[in-house]
């Protein structure tokens, strides 16, 4: 297969999957509302002390993220798993993990791109100074990705399975761990004003890391998946 | 070589035969280097002259987190060689050597929350070691609960074995990142090994007692994937054979 | 008639041929060296502990289909999977063009054609673009426009309604018009005539005739006793006398 088709596989599969995000707009704000009701949720948990709730925000921010992020991965696969289209994935004539990483991609989209679009309210919310919002911005955009491509691996092991929701998050939540501290503390640091080029290369270094070697491993996981 | 080395040991029935061998072996090495090391570690060996005697307990809490790195880098190697030969024994190693693994991680977890007890007063610090042998715990649990969930056996130990893989490459990644936060939140915690060497006198029963632990999974190891084998295989021939014997 | 199917390990199918469908005829190649395009070699299946087929071999060559008869449960659907490359055999192997398809990946898959228990149909989209994405997925052919396809099946007028508007036998015509916009060769069908009323099942059955006739080969299950017009070769193997 010539590179050229190998694209256009890409994008024909990624229009596919925005077309059928697109017919079902109504349920994108979901996560996006999960997203903001966590955040939301600290404050009350924990009382109204400005200074409490600035040192805790970028925290509440990301494990709120994380959860949202894992709420919505399990409809990666789960429909195209139910009526077949998997199946067809699977015996195309393009590698498997290009497809995989075109509906990855399709997916953070229209998930994990939402949650960085209402980042600078929650920052408001959470006391959050605005110095260190754009660094705030900047770990979302580097790291929701690689819970999405993270994800994909655990997804598509559990794909078959019934229950397959609650082992999803204990697969994949310690996976998550890496991601979670150097965007905090990038945040953090931020906060105080110290540059944190250190933890924005890490975070970079990750979602190149994830986009080379999960799809792979998604792809090997459908294939067990199915079989 | 390796390969066909790894092809013989393929064999369910070969495999079953030498390894019903070798389990003596390793539990009676087991047994003496246990009570050698536990002896030497628990009785000769001096009180260290910051901790006391409460530092014995590194005896059993350092082999065993060891251990627990160990078994799962055996795990994701035992996996790799399983998804890219398909090779029936490896993927009994992997599932056998989860809970063992599992275990070794949280008699770590549980004998360093007893030693953090004297030393900083309360049973849990998120002290960066005990943090990530932590979430490694985590990873061991969804490895068990992957595989118990598939009801297919042999696609179970596939899909393990792909898991195993993904948690080994980001098992060093974790560990650095807890490391990372660690240093940022809590920058006077103490370290468990005051001394930057430690005597000899200490250093023998430890790696006594490392060893003894590995001899331990390897008994285990063993016997739980000869019974794998069995209950697998049982509808082979040379199995109902076996039966016949014993029952004789 | 009764041809021998001789496998690698020496032991021997029966393959029972007095069908009373009159305009076939049953032709077995068992020539020694591998010469044919799609072949299956001693595969083995195991479900539950249970041996569904072991040692099964069979050969297809251009024209000719393979038809897998036997009751529920016999292994039809798991032994399809097998040949198409979704599911592992416990043994044995499945050659394509003398080449293990295990090995061949994507390139095997270029060949192939799927048509599974499910459509593969998204509903939310229309089945002109549902057919766009398949044909995608495959290697296009060229001799045939998506709209002639869905014509083909009988669909004209129902390009742009959503599929899940479409009752279950349009449902499956859509599907099967999946086979006719990639080039692939080889269509592996596991019942394909579920829910197709009598008149959609003859013109199904035109478009397999078709297609074997360009030289296409099949492999397929069904309940239905198929009648083609024209003389085919049929390779039949019946799981439930195994």
């Amino acid at each position: 297969m010539s590179t050229l088709s190998l694209t256009s596989a890409f994008t024909l599969l990624l229009k596919r999957d925005m077309t059928l995000a697109y017919r079902r707009r109504s349920e994108l704000v979901n996560p996006l509302l999960f997203f903001v009701l966590v955040t939301a949720m600290f404050p009350l948990g924990i009382g109204n002390d400005p200074k409490l709730i600035e040192a805790v925000g970028p925290g509440v921010i990301w494990v709120a993220a994380l959860l949202a992020a894992l709420l919505s991965l399990d409809a990666m696969f789960r429909s195209d798993f139910e009526d077949g289209s998997l199946e067809q994935f699977m015996l195309s004539a393009h590698p498997v993990s290009i497809l995989v990483l075109a509906k990855i991609l399709a997916h953070w989209l229209v998930t994990g791109l939402p949650l960085f679009i209402a980042a600078p309210l929650l920052a408001v919310l959470l006391n959050i100074p605005g110095d260190a919002i754009p660094t705030l911005m900047l770990t979302l955009i580097l790291g929701t990705p690689v819970l999405s491509l993270i994800g994909s691996v655990g997804v598509a092991l559990t794909v078959g399975l019934r229950r397959g929701g609650v082992i999803l998050s204990l697969l994949v939540l310690p996976l998550y761990v890496p991601v979670l501290i150097f965007a905090t503390d990038a945040v953090k640091t931020a906060i105080v004003g110290i540059p944190t080029t250190a933890q924005l290369s890490i975070l970079s270094a990750m979602l190149v890391g994830s986009l080379v070697l999960a799809p792979l491993a998604t792809a090997a996981s459908l294939r067990i998946s199915l079989s | 070589m390796i390969v066909r080395f790894f092809h013989q040991m393929g064999s369910p029935r070969y495999f079953y035969g030498v390894a019903g061998k070798l389990i003596p072996w390793f539990m009676v090495s087991f047994l003496i280097t246990l009570v050698l090391g536990l002896y030497y570690g628990l009785f000769v060996a001096p009180p260290d002259y910051q901790q006391g005697e409460s530092y014995r307990i590194m005896y059993i809490h350092v082999p065993a987190a060891w251990m627990s790195m160990f078994i799962y880098v055996v795990m994701a190697v035992s996996g790799l060689i399983s998804l890219v030969w398909r090779i029936k024994m490896t993927e009994v190693v992997v599932i056998s050597s989860a809970t063992v693994g599992a275990s070794f991680t949280f008699l770590a977890l549980a004998t360093g929350s007893l030693w953090g007890k004297p030393m900083w007063g309360s049973w849990w610090v998120w002290d960066a070691r005990l943090t990530s042998e932590l979430l490694l715990l985590f990873l061991y649990l969804g490895i068990i609960a992957l595989h118990s969930a598939i009801e297919d056996k042999r696609v179970a130990a596939r899909a393990v074995s792909i898991l195993a893989l993904v948690g080994v490459v980001n098992i060093p990644i974790i560990h650095y990142s807890v490391e990372w936060w660690n240093t940022l939140h809590q920058p006077a915690s103490i370290t468990k090994f005051g001394k930057p060497s430690m005597d000899m006198s200490m250093l023998v029963p430890l790696l006594t007692m490392a060893i003894s632990f590995k001899l331990y999974y390897g008994a285990v190891v063993l016997m739980r994937a000869r019974a794998e084998i069995v209950e697998r295989e049982r509808n082979a021939r040379w199995v109902q054979e076996l039966v016949q014997e014993e029952a004789k | 008639m009764v041809a021998n199917l001789t496998c690698k390990r020496g032991t021997s199918r029966l393959i029972d041929k007095t069908e009373d469908n009159k305009t076939y005829s049953n032709i077995v190649t068992t020539s020694a060296v591998s010469t044919a395009t799609f072949e299956a070699q001693s595969l083995e299946c195991i479900r539950d502990d249970r041996v569904l087929f072991d040692d099964l071999c069979f050969t297809i060559n251009p024209g000719e289909a393979l038809v897998l008869e036997g009751r529920n449960g016999s292994g039809k659907t798991s032994l399809l999977r097998i040949i198409c490359g979704i599911r592992l055999p416990e043994s044995g192997k499945v050659l394509w063009e003398g080449t293990d398809i295990f090995h061949l990946g994507p390139e095997f898959h270029e060949h192939t054609a799927y048509l599974g228990h499910k459509d593969g149909s998204k509903q939310d989209l229309t089945p002109l673009e549902n057919l766009r994405v398949a044909q995608g997925l495959g290697k296009a052919r060229e001799s045939i426009t998506l709209e002639e396809a869905l014509e083909q099946v009988g669909l004209f007028g129902f390009e742009d309604v959503p599929t899940r508007n479409l009752s279950a036998g349009q449902q499956r015509r859509l599907a099967i018009a999946r086979l006719l916009v990639t080039d692939a060769k080889l269509w592996i069908l596991d019942e394909p005539f579920t829910s197709l009323d009598r008149k959609g099942i003859e013109q199904m059955e035109r478009l397999f005739e078709e297609h074997l006739k360009r030289g296409g080969m099949a492999a397929m299950t069904t309940h239905h006793r198929i009648g083609f017009k024209e003389e085919v070769k049929l390779v039949r193997i019946n799981l439930s006398d195994r």
